[in-house]
């Protein structure tokens, strides 16, 4: 069985797909950094930067609204960010009582959080982008090249690698826990929320354990082949012109949007 | 001193030749796991370069912890020789290189993100240099009928397909012998047929630890049988598998 829902590339030939990963990796963590630095409540430069997700999306041939869609995974984790709600100071728009006390939400506050959850939301478009036109092992000697940590990588790597593997074998778990969650032709069945959290934790043991032994064979195949602690890659990628071309272009537009944000 | 080094280098040259007659000798190996648990008792055992073998035995008996001391994965006591070079701690660099260990499961066997890093990892860990590595792959991966795989992502392959490649990871490294841990085992009839002629055309020494009886009695003219971390028979596949009480002694079924 094969778990391949991890798996973001899309197949196109476009413009974006060809070139070197390197500079697709700059660009968005550039645009990552520009969202970063964008002052809060800069609507129009927000909007700009959309912009250039969009134009991106687009030049890449992926799907309308395939950047979009993929991109509200990220909205939970800005809800970290709701305190500021309430904590940063400015005129009340909105005030409501909690136990015995009044709790206002400022504007100033509003326009924070606001900014925040679209920063993010724009961020995690820009990776979105990166990992649906660059396969993963680009990806991965991109960050090699970048002079990001060996093992760091290293650690990347193998996780990609055995994520599937992982998930395969937790569905097999479920399957099996399934198989036998049988009920009386009457009436409940499964016991008490106590009993199954301790089934629950049993078959997470059981995942860890299985995972210890496995990284255990895997070390030893490593072994087998001449592994001596030092992982080695052959990458063939090259800067070209034009990659400097694109890359370039992407630098001036994402400044620019810094420009909007500081301007207006 | 070149004189003296002379010698020795002749010297070394002359062993080689005499131990030229097997490509593995295991004398009197012995190992017991840290828990106690004596896994192989002076088990001694030798194979001819070309010899396909096979390694039959119930659970337990020892057969992948032998397999696990060709390439010194595990060090017990008692001697190992690979094509007359010791499997000692100062050679395993080399030693790695000429055993070809394949393990039971793919994926623990198959860790790079593609099918073609897979194959080069060995090559490349040798110290290879990169066009004879891309060369070793292209033929490694056509010598298992999986040429222009060489792109693909590994957990996307069938387990057909992942045993073939993780069989062509070690064919890269040009080993001296082949150590297959069960290969048949999982695969559907169709892909075990295939497998077993891949086996059948591969012209390398092997040594074959396997349950399937059907595949020993077609490829292998030789068994050893291990039971209890000792060697119980060494002999010709026709003639062990028509001695019916041993077979039953052994837990083992005729094909």
């Amino acid at each position: 069985m094969h778990v391949s829902a991890f798996d973001r590339y899309q197949h196109q030939h476009s413009r974006v797909h060809r070139l070197d990963p390197r500079a697709k990796v700059l660009m968005t963590l550039f645009f990552i950094l520009s969202n970063a630095l964008l002052p809060d409540g800069a609507w129009a430069a927000f909007l700009a930067a959309w912009g250039l997700a969009l134009l991106a999306g687009s030049v890449a041939q992926l799907p309308p609204g395939y950047l979009f869609k993929r991109s509200f995974i990220a909205l939970p984790f800005a809800l970290a960010a709701v305190t500021v709600l309430f904590t940063v100071p400015g005129a009340a728009v909105l005030t409501f009582p909690l136990f015995s006390r009044t709790i206002a939400i400022s504007d100033a506050g509003l326009a924070r959080f606001a900014s925040i959850v679209i920063r993010s939301w724009l961020s995690v478009q820009g990776a979105i982008w990166l990992t649906a036109t660059t396969q993963f092992p680009d990806l991965m000697h991109a960050l090699r090249h970048l002079r990001v940590p060996r093992l760091l990588i290293a650690i990347i790597s193998f996780m990609y690698r055995y994520l599937f593997v992982l998930a395969d074998e937790a569905t097999r778990l479920l399957r099996a826990r399934e198989a036998r969650s049988a009920a009386p032709v009457s009436g409940k069945s499964g016991g008490s929320i106590l009993w199954r959290a301790k089934v629950a934790g049993g078959m997470v043991g059981q995942l860890f354990l299985r995972s210890l032994e496995r990284s255990e064979r895997v070390y030893n195949a490593m072994l087998a082949r001449g592994y001596r602690g030092q992982l080695l890659t052959m990458n063939p990628h090259v800067m070209m012109k034009r990659d400097w071309q694109e890359l370039g272009t992407a630098v001036i537009l994402i400044a620019l949007v810094q420009v909007i944000g500081r301007l207006f | 001193m070149p004189i003296i080094h002379q010698t020795g280098a002749q010297e070394q040259r002359q062993t080689d030749n005499r131990a030229g007659l097997s490509t593995l000798l295991v004398e009197r190996l012995s190992f017991s796991y840290r828990d106690g648990f004596q896994a192989l008792k002076e088990v001694s055992l030798q194979i001819a370069p070309g010899e396909k073998v096979a390694l039959v035995g119930p659970n337990g008996a020892g057969k992948s912890t032998l397999m696990l001391h060709l390439n010194g994965l595990l060090q017990g006591n008692g001697v190992i020789e690979i094509a007359g070079l010791p499997v000692v701690k100062e050679n395993l660099p080399v030693i790695r290189g000429k055993v070809g260990m394949v393990f039971q499961n793919p994926d623990d066997q198959l860790f790079s993100p593609t099918v073609f890093e897979d194959v080069a990892f060995g090559p490349l860990h040798m110290g290879l240099p990169e066009a004879e590595i891309r060369q070793q792959v292209t033929q490694a991966l056509s010598q298992v009928g999986m040429g222009g795989f060489e792109d693909r992502l590994s957990h996307h392959l069938s387990l057909g397909q992942k045993k073939r490649v993780a069989i062509a990871t070690v064919l890269s490294m040009n080993p001296e012998i082949l150590a297959l841990d069960e290969p048949s085992a999982g695969l559907d009839p169709r892909a075990r047929w295939s497998l077993i002629n891949l086996l059948r055309e591969l012209p390398l020494t092997m040594l074959v630890s396997s349950h399937d009886m059907l595949m020993v009695r077609e490829l292998f003219p030789r068994i050893i049988i291990m039971d209890e971390g000792r060697v119980a028979a060494d002999g010709e596949t026709a003639v062990l598998l028509a001695d019916a009480a041993l077979l039953e002694t052994h837990g083992l079924e005729r094909p």
